[in-house]
C-alpha cells in the first residue's frame, strides 16, 4: 500500500501560515529596491479606501471586491516579470492593474463608470483591461482565465518571444475545471506560465478546510510533474525573489510552475459581504502582520529617512486624490455599441 | 394572506419540500454556513443539517452532475447556483445529462431535479454577471423552464418544481428578491405550464415574464392614464408554454408587444412570436412588438446599463407603435 502524501488537516488561525514568525528569515533587500516597491503597495491601499467610500455614497456600483491585505502578492509577484510579461487576474484585480504599469486614474474612473474609465466605463471594478502594460484582463468566471493565461503562454512559445504569463486566482478556483484543465495542458506543453495562487484562506464566507480535501494548492503540480512553490505573502521582498525563480524557468526552460502565496484579506469579500464568518481575534491576528507595516519598518531599519518616507506616504496621498478628483471630473460613459464586433 | 418576500416565498417552498420529502437536499455555493449568497436559504442549515443542506466548492460542473448522479438513484436534488451565469459551467451537466438520461435510457432513469438560482442582470455587475439565459435552456427538450415574477409563483412553482419527475431549470429573478406579494399559507402548488394574467385590459397584450412584468405593469399604469388599457400576461414557464392563455389575450385584444430582458436574436421571445401569429393571425390587427435589451454585452456604468435594459419608456412606444399611435 502507498502512503498518503499528505493528510488533510482542520485549519486554525495559527496553521494557517506557511512558517511562524520564528521561523521566518529577513530576505536580503536594499531601501533602493523596497521603497518603490512599497510606495506600490500603499498606492493600492489608498486606492482601495478610495474605492470602498466612493462605494459608500454610490459613486461605485455592482460588485466591489478590495484587496486590501494582500497587496505584498500582486505587487513582489509583477515586480519579479518585465514589460513584455502577460498578466491574466481575477474580478479582485485593482491591485494587478496598478502593479503592471496602469495609472490610477483611469482605474479610478473606470470604477466610476466614466468616459476616461481604464474601458471606457464598459467593464467596472471586474473587468480591468490594459494593452499597452499587457494587462490581459480582470475575469469575473471562477478559474475561466486559467486557460487563457496558458494561451498567452502558447503564444509567447509559439512565436518565441521569450515572455512570460503571470496568472493570478484565489485558492476557491482550485477546485474548478477551469483551473484543473488550464494546469494540465500548461503542463502537459510546457507553457511559459506562472500559475500564482493567492490564498487568503476564504472563498466568499467558506474557509479553505470546507473547500478543499488537501489544504495544500500547491500540491496539484505534483500530479502534473510541475515545479511547485508555497509560501507566505507578506513580505513583498519575499514574493519577489519567489516569483523570480518561477519565472526565470518560465523564461529559459519553458517550464510552467504552481505558486502559493499564503495571505489574507482584511475585509470581506466584496462591500455587500460584512465577514462575520471570521472572529475578531483571527483579523486582528492578520493585521498585526501587515505587509504595509512590515515594509515600512524595514525600509526605517534599513536606513530609509522618516522625513523621505513621508514625502513618499504625502505623495502617494496626493496621486490617490487626484485619481479620484478626475474620476469625479470625468463625463460619463456615452457609447457601448462600437465594441461588439470589430470590423 | 400575508405578503412575503419572493426571498421569504422560496425559502418557506424549499423547508416545506425538505419537510415532506426526506430525499429533497440542497447543494451549492454558500447555501449553508453563509445562509445563501442572496440569502434565499437562510437558516435551512440549522433546521436540516450539514446533510441535506450541503455547502460545495466552486465546482459547478460537478456538483451539477453529483445532483443528476444522485437524482438517478431515488434523491431529489435542489442543486443552487450562486447566479445562472454560473450554471454555463455546468451547462453539459444540464444539457447533455439531465435532459438527456430519460430518453438515453428508454425510460428507465427520470431525473428528478431542480437547478436553481437568480438570472437576469442585476446592477452595474458588467457583461459576464447581467446575463438572461432563459432561451439557452428553453431550447432543450427534456428540461422545464420557470421563471415566476411574483413572490406567490415563485413559492407554488418551486413547491411543484421539486415534486416534478424532471430537470426543472427555475430562474428567479436576480432583482425580484425585496418584491412582495400576497402568497397563500401552506399548500399552495402552481402548475408548471400555465400562464397567468398580471392585468385585465382590453386594448393590447403584453406578454412578459420575471423581471418584465414589473417593468409592463408600470407602462400599463402610464398608458392607462393615456386611456390605452393594457393586459399583461405572465406565461410563468416557458417550457412548456400556455400557449392558449396566451393566445385567448392576443385573440381578444388583437395587438401584441412581448417583453424579455435578454437579447434580440433568438431570444425566447421570437418563439413566442411566432406561436402567436400562427395562432392569432386573423386577429392582429397590428404586427407583434417585440422589446428586448440591446444587442450588445451589458456595460457597467449604470446610465448605459439603464439605456440596453427594457425600461418603461420603451414598453410605452412599443405599444403605441402597436396601435399605431406613432
Ligand atoms: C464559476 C463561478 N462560480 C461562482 C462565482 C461566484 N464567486 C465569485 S468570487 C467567489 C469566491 C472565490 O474565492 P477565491 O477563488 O478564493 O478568490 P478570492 O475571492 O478569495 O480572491 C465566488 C464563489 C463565480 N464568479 N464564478
Ligand atoms: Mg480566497
Amino acid at each position: 500500500m502507498v502512503a498518503p502524501v499528505v493528510t488533510a488537516s482542520q485549519t486554525t488561525p495559527d496553521t494557517k501560515r506557511v512558517e511562524s514568525d520564528e521561523q521566518q528569515e529577513l530576505v536580503d533587500t536594499t531601501t533602493a529596491e523596497l521603497a518603490p516597491l512599497y510606495r506600490q503597495m500603499l498606492a493600492i491601499r489608498r486606492m482601495e479606501e478610495a474605492c470602498a467610500k466612493a462605494y459608500s455614497t454610490g459613486k461605485i456600483g455592482g460588485f466591489l471586491h478590495l484587496i486590501i491585505g494582500q497587496e505584498a502578492v500582486c505587487v513582489g509577484a509583477i515586480a519579479a516579470i518585465e514589460n513584455k510579461d502577460y498578466v491574466v487576474a481575477t474580478y479582485r484585480e485593482h491591485g494587478h492593474a496598478y502593479a503592471k504599469g496602469v495609472a490610477a486614474r483611469p482605474i479610478m474612473a473606470e470604477l466610476y463608470g466614466k468616459k476616461t474609465g481604464l474601458v471606457k466605463g464598459l467593464g467596472g471594478s471586474m473587468h480591468l483591461f490594459d494593452k499597452p502594460t499587457n494587462f490581459l484582463g480582470g475575469y469575473g468566471i471562477v478559474g475561466g482565465h486559467v486557460p487563457i493565461a496558458a494561451g498567452a503562454a502558447f503564444a509567447s512559445k509559439y512565436r518565441g518571444d521569450g515572455a512570460v504569463t503571470l496568472c493570478f486566482f484565489g485558492e476557491g478556483a482550485s477546485t474548478i475545471g477551469g483551473f484543473a484543465e488550464g494546469l494540465a495542458l500548461a503542463a502537459l506543453w510546457k507553457l511559459p506560465v506562472v500559475l500564482i495562487c493567492e490564498n487568503n484562506q476564504y472563498s466568499m464566507g467558506t474557509p479553505v478546510y470546507r473547500s478543499l480535501a488537501v489544504e495544500d494548492v500547491s500540491l496539484r503540480a505534483l500530479a502534473h510533474g510541475m515545479p511547485r512553490d508555497r509560501f507566505d505573502g507578506d513580505d513583498v521582498v519575499k514574493v519577489k525573489r519567489r516569483i523570480a525563480e518561477a519565472v526565470e524557468r518560465a523564461r529559459t526552460t519553458g517550464e510552467p510552475s504552481l505558486v502559493e502565496v499564503v495571505t489574507y484579506r482584511f475585509r470581506g469579500h466584496s462591500m455587500s459581504d460584512p465577514g462575520l464568518y471570521r472572529t475578531k481575534d483571527e483579523v486582528e491576528e492578520w493585521r498585526r502582520r501587515d505587509p504595509l507595516n512590515r515594509s515600512r519598518q524595514r525600509l526605517l531599519d534599513l536606513g530609509f529617512p522618516e522625513s523621505e518616507l513621508n514625502a513618499l506616504e504625502e505623495d502617494v496621498k496626493a496621486e490617490i486624490e487626484d485619481a479620484v478628483k478626475f474620476a469625479e471630473d470625468s463625463p460619463p460613459a456615452d457609447e457601448y455599441f462600437p465594441y461588439v464586433i470589430k470590423e | 394572506m400575508p405578503v412575503i418576500s419572493y426571498r421569504e416565498a422560496l425559502n418557506q417552498a424549499m423547508r416545506e419540500e425538505m419537510e415532506r420529502d426526506a430525499n429533497v437536499f440542497i447543494m451549492g455555493e454558500e447555501v449553508g454556513h453563509y445562509n445563501g449568497a442572496y440569502k434565499v436559504t437562510q437558516g435551512l442549515l440549522q433546521r436540516f443539517s450539514e446533510r441535506r443542506v450541503v455547502d460545495a466548492p466552486i465546482a459547478e460542473m460537478g456538483f451539477a452532475g453529483i445532483g443528476v448522479g444522485a437524482a438517478m438513484v431515488g434523491l431529489r436534488p435542489i442543486i443552487e447556483f450562486m447566479t445562472f451565469n454560473f450554471s454555463l459551467v455546468a451547462i453539459d451537466q444540464i444539457v447533455n445529462n439531465a435532459a438527456k438520461i430519460f430518453q438515453m435510457s428508454g425510460g428507465q432513469y427520470n431525473i428528478p431535479i431542480v437547478f436553481r438560482g437568480p438570472s437576469g442582470p442585476a446592477v452595474q455587475v458588467g457583461s459576464q454577471h447581467s446575463q438572461s439565459f432563459e432561451s439557452y435552456y428553453a431550447h432543450v427538450p427534456g428540461l422545464k423552464v420557470v421563471m415566476p415574477s411574483t413572490a406567490k409563483d415563485a413559492k407554488g412553482l418551486l413547491k411543484t418544481a421539486i415534486r416534478d419527475e424532471n430537470p426543472v431549470v427555475f430562474m428567479e429573478g436576480e432583482t425580484l428578491y425585496n418584491t412582495t406579494w400576497d402568497v397563500p399559507e401552506g399548500e399552495e402548488l402552481i402548475p408548471i405550464g400555465v400562464a397567468d394574467i398580471k392585468r385585465e385590459g382590453k386594448d393590447i397584450t403584453l406578454i412578459a415574464w420575471s423581471k418584465m412584468v414589473w417593468t409592463c405593469l408600470d407602462a400599463a399604469t402610464a398608458l392607462a392614464k393615456e386611456g390605452i388599457e393594457c393586459e399583461i400576461v405572465d406565461p410563468r414557464t416557458l417550457r412548456p408554454l400556455d400557449v392558449e392563455t396566451l393566445a385567448t389575450s392576443v385573440r381578444k385584444t388583437g395587438r401584441c408587444v412581448i417583453v424579455e430582458v435578454g437579447w434580440p436574436v433568438a431570444g425566447f421571445g421570437a418563439e413566442v412570436a411566432y406561436q402567436m401569429q400562427k395562432l392569432c393571425m386573423d386577429s392582429l390587427d397590428a404586427p407583434i412588438e417585440r422589446v428586448c435589451s440591446d444587442d450588445v454585452p451589458m456595460p457597467y456604468a449604470k446610465n448605459l446599463e439603464d439605456e440596453v435594459q427594457p425600461q418603461v419608456k420603451d414598453v410605452v412606444a412599443a405599444v403605441k407603435r402597436a396601435l399605431y399611435l406613432e
